[in-house]
């Protein structure tokens, strides 16, 4: 149990939104060399958010970084348990930092959706993101997760129209997933234009804040997006310093964040 | 026209569940694109133009429908019950494949997509597809593991005569379930003109549903003909299952006949306590590739490899409906080895003069243990679903010939 009553998962998130800066999201690769490390040097950079990937065989929506990623780390023998290690004891180093989960479903629900969310309750998981787990089959693990206080993070797309929209908000938590490009992660890049259209729309119909990610690599990147957006999802760029430096990765790490950081949060905020 | 609710034939719901099984389990990009193709889908079973193209292109291009035959040397070596085949193998491409493939791209053309994609492990699906694709002038990427394309260089040079674009794959394993997780990378990549003919009664809803509707032409034919020739329905069905759209496709048709029995052979590869590829025999229940069904996985849902002599049965998953009709007892499911599948591939080589892939052989291994405690005036009935052209080179390096 987290037994810090003064932080819990849904505020550590809404505290984090409310500042009066956009927030930095980093991702890392669970498992993928020395976590630990490599985390602690993302929260020294500035960032605001940690998303943790879950690494998975079959990383559908990933393009070539995160599935290397996913290999590395599954061939390091990254476990479940393991995961829940990494998160449990960056809770313990930083006790108000947001941490979210992101993966595929097919691990998450491997011992049960109440195990599950049992468990990240227990790491001090914030929310978590499933890529392969849409409105339409949240029964599969959101009540669980809504039932242990931890936010089912959901993913809007360019392909997400207005019909579809309050569907995927029902029920949603923590904040909006805005994926600015129809593909995978860390190949193409959305134009601006399009990013600025889309977050007002999704802003139009929900009061979460909105994060925008998948292609976002640099700081001018990000800072661009986080001139109309809550938050900028920076992942790829940061896996493959880890694939790249290996155990030298948290400085390179810590360097990325805090030009990101320097970018997102100097960014003047359209809404609050 | 009231539903029957024992019926063994009105799966899935609206949801595209199978029981527990099936559903949309897809990136929320996918999703939009996945409930347009259940809305055509449906305008679709509802156009009776759509039906006579299909029809009208099973017959005139596929050569349908595909002959029951009754394998007299066969059943007498086996000294049991009446062995009867539909021979999909006879269908044009050599599989029952086509038969899908006619459909998808129909459907496809409807909703106005351009473009083509697909997964194929041991190529036959690639091949359906590319022919399918030939035929109606659409261009098309077959997406195939980078280890298959190598072991498999007859149906990667069919792929490219027929103007397919292959790309190996090399991410993951490099296998038929890593061909098909590029294919989902493109698909969510190029949603706007890109079509994705899915091979087997898997993937995300609608996918199965209408894979198993496309594929049920074997069993509509095969009941009729069976009726035709002896005035009654089979005592059993046998059928090989990787994915399952062979086995549906003969099985459905026949699910409310409550006398009829069915049994799904799925592929042990070196036994089920070694590699194999039976998910339904060796996995459990989880949630990949748009559906909820038996996988391949460790404890931690990771999946694992599948294995089997026969490349179309190496999947480390299975369709939905199989999952249901395993968990309602309606089918019975069993595995044969890669040593006892290359048994029945020459054992119905020696007495019918028939080459079968190795993926049937599955089926006809089984029926050889099954019709010797039969009684003789007992009818099973086996799919035929490909012949084993593809197959020879395979044969030849496990029985230690050089050609």
């Amino acid at each position: 149990m987290n037994d810090n009553p003064a932080m819990t998962a849904s505020n550590r998130l809404s505290s984090t939104f409310g500042k009066p800066h956009p927030a930095l999201i980093c991702f890392l690769t669970a498992g993928d060399g020395d976590t630990a490390a490599n985390l602690d040097a993302l929260v020294a950079g500035g960032a605001d958010v940690i998303e943790l990937g879950m690494p998975f065989t079959d990383p559908m929506a990933d393009g070539p970084a995160i599935q290397a990623a996913n290999l590395r780390s599954l061939g390091a023998g990254t476990t479940t348990a393991y995961v829940f290690a990494i998160a449990s004891a960056f809770r313990t180093r930083h006790p108000d930092t947001p941490l979210v989960l992101m993966g595929y479903a097919n691990p998450m629900v491997r011992r049960g959706a109440d195990w599950f969310a049992d468990q990240c309750k227990s790491a001090g998981v914030d929310g978590v993101i499933c890529v392969d787990i849409p409105p339409e089959e949240d029964d599969a693990l959101g009540p669980q997760l809504r039932a242990a206080g931890v936010a089912p993070i959901r993913l809007a797309t360019p392909t997400t129209d207005a019909r579809r929209l309050p569907q995927v908000l029902e029920g949603s938590g923590g904040f909006l997933y805005y994926v600015s490009v129809a593909g995978i992660t860390g190949l193409q890049q959305a134009a601006q234009g399009s990013i600025a259209e889309a977050v007002a729309r999704l802003k139009a119909a929900t009061d979460l804040p909105v994060a925008v990610g998948f292609g976002v690599r640099t700081p001018d990147q990000a800072g661009e997006i986080a001139r109309v957006a809550d938050g900028v999802v920076v992942g790829s760029a940061l896996v493959e310093l880890v694939g790249k430096h290996g155990k030298d990765a948290p400085r390179h790490l810590r360097e990325l964040t805090e030009s990101l950081a320097k970018a997102v949060h100097s960014a003047a905020k359209a809404s609050t | 026209m009231t539903q029957n609710p024992n019926s063994f034939r009105n799966q899935p719901d609206d949801r595209g569940h199978f029981g527990d099984y099936g559903g949309r389990y897809v990136a929320e990009t996918l999703m939009p694109l996945v409930l347009d193709l259940e809305r055509e889908y449906r305008a679709a079973q509802a156009d009776p133009a759509f039906k006579a193209q299909f029809d009208d292109l099973l017959e005139h291009y596929v050569g349908r429908p595909s002959p029951l035959y009754f394998a007299e040397r066969l059943t007498e070596a086996l000294g049991g019950a009446q062995v009867w085949f539909k021979r999909d193998e006879l269908n044009h491409t050599g599989a029952h494949k086509i038969n899908n493939c006619i459909g998808q791209i129909l459907l496809a053309m409807r909703m106005g997509k351009t473009r083509i994609i697909a997964e194929t492990g041991a190529g036959q699906h690639g091949v359906a597809t590319a022919t399918v694709c030939a035929r109606f002038g659409l261009p098309c990427v077959i997406y195939m593991g980078a280890t298959d394309v190598a072991r498999q260089a007859p149906n990667v040079f069919r792929m490219k005569l027929l103007g397919a674009e292959v790309v190996p794959v090399t991410s993951g394993a490099a296998t038929l379930k890593d061909a098909m997780n590029e294919g989902m990378r493109d698909w969510v990549a190029n949603v706007h003109d890109t079509f994705y003919i899915i091979g087997t009664a898997a993937g995300p809803h609608p996918y199965p549903e209408m894979v198993r509707d496309f594929q049920s032409v074997i069993g509509i034919e095969a009941r009729a003909q069976m009726l035709g020739r002896t005035g009654r329905l089979p005592d059993l069905l046998v059928a090989c299952i990787g994915g399952g759209s062979n086995a549906l496709g003969l099985f459905h048709p026949f699910l409310d006949d409550a006398d009829v029995k069915m049994l799904g052979v799925e592929a042990a590869g070196h036994g089920l306590d070694k590699e194999h590829a039976a998910s339904l025999l060796g996995g459990s229940p989880g949630v990949l590739h748009g559906n909820k069904t038996y996988l391949l996985q460790d404890e931690d849902g990771q999946i694992s490899e599948g294995h089997s002599i026969s490349a179309g049965l190496d999947y480390p998953g299975i369709g939905p409906e199989h999952a249901w009709l395993k968990d309602t007892g309606r089918v019975e499911y069993t595995a044969v080895t890669d040593d006892e599948a290359l048994e029945g591939f020459q054992l119905l080589c020696r007495t019918e003069g028939i080459i079968p892939a190795l993926e049937p052989s599955h089926a006809i291994a089984a029926v050889a243990k099954r019709a010797k405690d039969m009684d003789r005036d007992a009818i099973i009935l086996a799919n035929l679903c490909g012949r084993g052209d593809k197959d020879i080179f395979t044969v030849a390096e496990k029985l230690g010939v050089e050609i």
